[in-house]
């Protein structure tokens, strides 16, 4: 088609990613043989990143919907309406395959990517949270990873200036050649000013702002939709490289051309750069859009066609803009320091047509580009059921004084300060609960109105039972955002598993998106944004299935708010929920007894719902003084999450009969909290517990300084502390070491 | 009192200052780095923190020359009252109005957490609403806030009572993990030879709230609104 560009070869269309079938489709498309550029981009649209073409199907089954969603999937970021005229505006996005080849930057701008689809919607963002799974503390490359990916973090969010309030962090050596790297930003707007993606008019100016485009991360895209091999170290130079400080300045240009009105679309080039963000806008408004490449701002010189459509510089946006406010909006651009160039038009044929010195590079049907990206229905098997686990047989390898310790200063349960201290956390001056507890709970301006934010997922449970597990990941959430006292309002998912080709996995998949579904709808928490990364394998070995979900709930008074850390010397501890002793895929079983086994907890999302409404009733009328979730280390490991933070014991009594002691302490019933309130109190909360039908069971007292459980040797609170906050920093000294 | 609060590219936390000042009576205007004069009757020149320039070259060294702090240098001149915190702090020394330098903390990492100082002196425009010696609780988030210089500005400084504050731990003992990034004699902030200008790694104005971690930070702007009462 064009001079001195590439034959296009089935070997070369391989190396895009596209398979002969999904070829085949493209030439009955466009009845001609694509050039360079054109096949280009449909590797860019068509690749599982951007197409979902394996799990779209699926994904239309979850509840998007509620009276307070304005937007749900499909756009940069869902929306939903939190009072007062205000929204919020949210969304989480993997990193997965950039993290593991270059940790620093792959995880700096995978948090740079989502901040970005955040500011684009016209919201400031207000709080950063991420999800990071690393491979087993003993592999050699975990150490290097942990670092890189959390300094990258830091890096990112500290500079750009937004709050990392909240995560979670988890070690398994299903994750040894494949680490998980999920970052979720939340931003503020007014819900009548929320931008979108939609281009309108005919003969606007389509704007290009930001940095200037490089070679980096061409075919970033494609990469993370393919296994990992042993020469996946040789796509460093697929990564992009992240510069917080131009992200910066785009938020605030960005923020201060909105105000002024010149802005009609827009959207931000993330995954497969110009290619995917023009299309976008294009498609979503029945427009043609027309590029000349020769106007796009470029880093190096000499970039052709092909490499300028599928870079993935990062900091950049593109826009349509109105036509009467072009000037100034680019003085605004001009005085924050950033590029600003006019690149095409919006037009009524319905074509993307990119020219480049002179010549028609690429003509194709936009619509096209997106609606007849291939769907596959993955063949998919369930995964077998695991035996239910019978609490009695469970032998106790150690004194239950001794298996707590030993938990609590375990890589999974330890404290993750070293992690959260290198993120600005306080910055905004608005961070009401820290790092450390359930749920992050910040202000929003002078208050009183607040968000409370979680990240979640136990991995373990949903590779034994997904629907299970699926339910599980959004109960936990719910459960979390309830109980600091705030309202669970939805949730933004991002779906790491391994290779949908393999009907075991898309098994995974389709039965976790089930329980995902079946639980929103419950607990009345719908979805309103998310991300899909598939293919986290190497070399043939899945990760566990790991559908993260990041929670999102209203507080309408952030001083009623409740941590997890008793108080107070003589405050009652309640248990609520049903306690049977839950053994199979516990912590307990896992991490003490080394039997990785089992049948997970089933949830009951009824009593979730009945029990979590109680519990946020009661913390509202300021019933209560102290309130923690109970997930991993069941009750025992709850309990020393409770005396740590400010070094209060608690003195425990026995169990009721008919429950084995081990699996009352360390069983992983789901629906369950742990109370402290002030004992005068007690007498109100039992019979609002009452009236609510929501078992309970008052377990004992704080006192003192020492952690007394049944039938276990009393701990010091103050060297269980030490243990807790000494695992991470040490491991992290061997290295360095 | 007139507060100026500069804002160059980067800077992230020219807002959470402006609050600190107002709640304390101090009037905040923010001030774009390419102007050459500040606003009139400013008494309080403010540097915020943040990553000014992404701290790309040097931490505070392309701020350091910008336009503004040539008015910034003739306004502490005149003994007028400037404030870096941070990034501005960092600026500041950059800027030739203090000595010494800021460099990578001491593990390497940047560090955020709430972190206890001794107030020095409490005779100064910015800590008079302070006790002699009192123990405070700020936050910190920096990269590079170990304060170095040679031994005759160290010096200086002691022999002049020009170090502000000193980090410590809850119980005011100082060195070992009371000092959060290396810097020596447990240096968290200096002022100039006159008093006037302070820098300082700490944020203040992250510790105005007992609902956010404390009310410790807010004598330092309730100090800046009383002697600016008393000036008046």
């Amino acid at each position: 088609m064009h001079r001195n560009e590439p034959e296009i070869t089935p070997a070369l269309v391989a190396e895009h990613g596209l398979k002969p079938d999904e070829y085949e489709r493209i030439l009955a498309l466009i009845g001609r043989t694509p050039s360079i550029t054109e096949l280009g981009i449909f590797s860019a649209m068509w690749n599982e990143h951007c197409s979902y073409k394996s799990s779209r199907l699926h994904l239309r089954s979850l509840p998007t919907k509620a009276p307070w969603v304005i937007q749900g999937p499909g756009e940069n970021a869902g929306v939903i309406d939190i009072g007062d005229g205000d929204a919020c505006i949210f969304k989480m996005e993997s990193h997965n395959h950039p993290s593991f080849i270059e940790p620093y930057q792959g995880a700096a701008t995978g948090v740079g990517g989502i901040l970005r689809d955040v500011f684009t919607m016209g919201a400031r963002p207000v709080a950063c949270l991420n999800l990071l799974r690393f491979g087993s503390p003993d592999h050699p490359k975990t150490r290097h990873l942990l670092e890189g990916v959390v300094a990258g973090i830091g890096g990112y969010g500290n500079s750009f200036g937004v709050p990392t309030v909240g995560g979670s962090v988890n070690f398994d050596t299903r994750y040894d050649g494949n680490i998980l790297v999920n970052a979720m930003a939340v931003g503020i707007a007014k819900a009548n000013e929320i931008f979108y993606a939609k281009a309108t008019g005919v003969g606007r100016p389509i704007v290009y702002l930001g940095s200037k485009t490089g070679r980096d991360g061409i075919h970033g895209a494609t990469m993370a939709s393919a296994e990992f091999d042993d020469k996946s170290d040789e796509k460093r130079p697929t990564v992009q490289v992240g510069d917080p400080f131009s992200e910066k300045l785009l938020l605030e240009a960005t923020l201060e051309i909105m105000a002024k009105g010149c802005v009609i679309a827009i959207q931000d080039m993330g995954a497969a750069g110009l290619t995917s963000s023009a299309v976008e806008m294009g498609a979503k408004g029945d427009l043609g859009i027309e590029l000349d490449l020769d106007k796009v701002p470029c880093r190096e010189e000499g970039m052709t066609a092909y490499e300028m459509m599928l870079s993935e510089s990062q900091e950049r946006m593109l826009m349509v803009l109105d036509p009467a406010k072009e000037e100034e909006a680019e003085a605004i651009f001009r005085k924050w320091g950033l590029d600003f160039a006019v690149i095409g038009k919006t037009t009524d044929t319905l074509r993307f047509v990119i020219k480049h010195q002179g010549e028609v590079k690429a003509d194709l049907p936009i619509k096209e580009l997106g609606d007849q990206a291939p769907l596959y229905d993955r063949p998919h098997v369930e995964t077998p059921k695991q035996p239910v686990i019978d609490a009695d047989k469970v032998n106790a390898p150690l004194p239950h004084d001794q298996a707590l310790l030993k938990l609590v200063a375990s890589p999974d349960q330890c404290s993750k300060r070293w992690v959260w201290e290198q993120y600005d956390h306080l910055i905004l001056g608005n961070t009401v609960q820290q790092p450390g507890g359930d749920a992050a709970v910040i202000r929003l301006g002078d208050g009183p109105k607040g968000l409370a934010l979680c990240t979640d997922v136990t991995q373990r449970y949903c590779e034994a039972d997904p629907f299970e597990g699926g339910k599980q990941a959004v109960a936990e959430a719910w459960r979390n955002l309830t109980a600091t006292g705030a309202l669970p309002r939805a949730l933004t998912d991002n779906l790491n598993f391994g290779n949908p080709e393999r009907p075991e996995i898309m098994g995974q998949f389709v039965h976790c998106v089930r329980g995902i579904g079946e639980a929103a709808r419950a607990l009345d928490f719908p979805i309103v944004s998310g991300n899909v990364s598939l293919y986290n394998e190497t070399q043939g070995r899945g990760i566990l299935p790991t559908p993260s979900i990041g929670g999102v709930g209203v507080v309408a008074d952030v001083t009623k708010t409740v941590g997890i850390g008793f108080r107070s010397i003589g405050e009652t501890i309640l248990l609520i929920g049903e306690t049977k002793g839950w053994l199979g895929q516990s912590i307990y079983l896992r991490d003490v007894c080394g039997r990785a086994e089992g049948a997970p907890p089933p949830v009951d999302l009824a009593a979730e719902r009945r029990n979590g409404d109680a519990v946020r009733a009661l913390i509202g009328k300021g019933l209560v003084a102290a309130c923690h979730d109970l997930s991993d280390g069941g009750l025992a490991l709850g309990l020393a999450e409770m005396t740590m933070p400010y070094g209060i014991g608690a003195t425990i009594a026995d169990p009721a009969q008919g429950v084995s002691l081990t699996g009352w302490l360390f069983g992983e019933d789901q629906g369950r909290y742990l109370l402290a309130c002030q004992t005068p109190d007690l007498e109100d909360v039992e019979a609002d517990l009452r009236a609510a039908g929501v078992p309970f069971a008052v377990i004992g007292r704080t006192e003192g300084n020492m952690l007394a459980l049944p039938g276990a040797a009393p701990i010091s609170v103050r060297a269980m502390g030490r243990a807790h906050e000494a695992w991470l920093p040490d491991y992290v000294a061997k290295a360095e070491a | 009192m007139k507060a100026a609060v500069l804002l160059f590219p980067g800077i992230n936390r020219e807002n959470d200052v402006a609050r600190a000042l107002a709640q304390s009576g101090v009037k905040p205007t923010i001030v774009w780095h390419a102007e050459h004069d500040l606003p009139q009757g400013t008494d309080l020149v403010v540097v915020p923190g943040g990553f000014s320039y992404g701290d790309y070259l040097r931490c505070g060294a392309i701020a350091g020359r910008a336009n503004i702090m040539d008015a910034v240098r003739a306004h502490a001149a005149r003994g007028g009252l400037v404030l870096g915190i941070c990034n501005g702090f960092q600026i500041l020394c950059e800027s030739g109005l203090l000595p010494g330098v800021l460099m990578r903390n001491r593990d390497l990492k940047f560090i955020c957490k709430e972190q206890y100082l001794r107030v020095e002196r409490h005779d100064t425009a910015y800590t008079n609403a302070y006790s002699h010696h009192q123990i405070i609780k700020v936050c910190i988030a920096h990269g590079e806030g170990n304060y170095v210089a040679d031994s005759a500005t160290i010096q200086t400084l002691e022999g002049e009572g020009r170090v502000a504050f000193r980090y410590c731990d809850a119980a005011g003992h100082f060195g070992g993990k009371g000092n959060p990034n290396g810097s020596m004699n447990d240096i968290a902030g200096i002022y100039s030879e006159k008093l006037n200008v302070l820098g300082m790694m700490p944020h203040p104005e992250n510790l105005i709230d007992s609902l956010i971690g404390g009310i410790d930070g807010r004598g330092m702007f309730e100090s800046l609104g009383a002697f600016g009462a008393r000036a008046a």
